[in-house]
């Protein structure tokens, strides 16, 4: 994956009818990225994206070693995401499959790669959803109107299947 | 559950609609202007029947409108068929910019760290 342009903003794509892409460049060396990536205490830091409060980040980062995140989003719903790593390649590349339990039988498996230049380093999160009705119905459901805002919040919690 | 929401695909929906590759390179370059089908034909280098086929499916969900110009048939984007997949898009990446930002501030503290231990942190 080539190196994203010089842009601290986060680009999302949708490459083909079962993949959604995410791309972004940080102003710090992979190994670090990568580390800020797998730490528990630091994954705590970033991943409940200020939507709440998280209350697990268990990283067991071997392959076949599991992983599981949640959060309390607004003080009132759980949101956890758990997956199995399937291949490591420290401070290169990570692909984990991913759950979000809400909604089980919806598994993708996601690739996170991390390519450094000049010191600065491009993340590529690659997710790709076992069927494409899966994704559609992340899609979609992060769009329904007329929701409350808590379910909002699920949906696109489990439309960003992600943590690695 | 959730997901039992959702609508069975099918393709009466932009979402299913642009889903598919060609229709969505398609998409593309309409973005940049009104083009008539035989226009279509050689930029994407299909056939006049497959291009024609797409098109309808598109037209069908409004993502791409028509009109006739003398003999010819003119086909244009419309873009408010396409907002909500917009929508849900800038949902999604604000979500990440969010993470990111935060992520910023936890790698500046690990470079910090790295630099008071004499940058030997590799």
């Amino acid at each position: 994956m080539a190196a994203v342009a010089g842009n601290r903003t986060a680009v999302v794509t949708l490459p083909s009818d079962t993949q959604i892409l995410i791309t972004r460049e940080f102003d710090a060396p992979k190994h670090l990225v990568y580390r800020a990536w797998t730490t528990p205490e630091l994954i705590r830091r970033w991943w409940h994206a200020k939507r709440g409060e998280m209350t697990v980040a268990e990283v067991d980062l071997r392959v076949g070693g599991r992983w599981r995140y949640a959060m309390v989003a607004h003080g009132e719903f759980e949101v956890a995401f758990h997956g199995e790593y399937l291949e490591i390649v420290p401070d290169e590349r990570i692909v984990s499959t991913e759950v979000f339990e809400g909604a089980p039988e919806a598994s993708a498996t996601s690739t996170a790669t991390f390519t450094e230049v000049d010191g600065r380093t491009a993340l590529t999160l690659l997710v790709d959803h076992a069927a494409r009705e899966h994704r559609d119905a992340h899609i979609n459901s992060g769009m329904e109107d007329g929701l409350q805002e808590a379910l909002d919040l699920l949906e696109l919690a489990a439309i960003s299947l992600d943590p690695d | 559950m959730l997901f039992d929401m959702a609508r069975t695909a099918t393709t009466a929906d932009a979402f299913n609609a642009v889903a598919e590759p060609r229709r969505r390179q398609l998409c593309d370059v309409l973005a940049g202007g009104e083009m008539a089908v035989n226009e279509l034909v050689a930029r994407l280098g299909l056939t006049q029947p497959q291009v024609s086929k797409h098109l309808r499916v598109l037209r069908e969900v409004g993502v791409v409108a028509v009109r006739g110009d003398g003999r010819q048939r003119l086909y244009r984007l419309q873009g408010a068929a396409l907002k909500p997949i917009h929508d849900w898009i800038k949902d999604y990446e604000q979500t990440w910019n969010d993470r990111f930002d935060d992520m910023d501030a936890v790698l500046d503290d690990l470079k910090s760290q790295e630099e008071q231990d004499g940058g030997s942190g590799r």
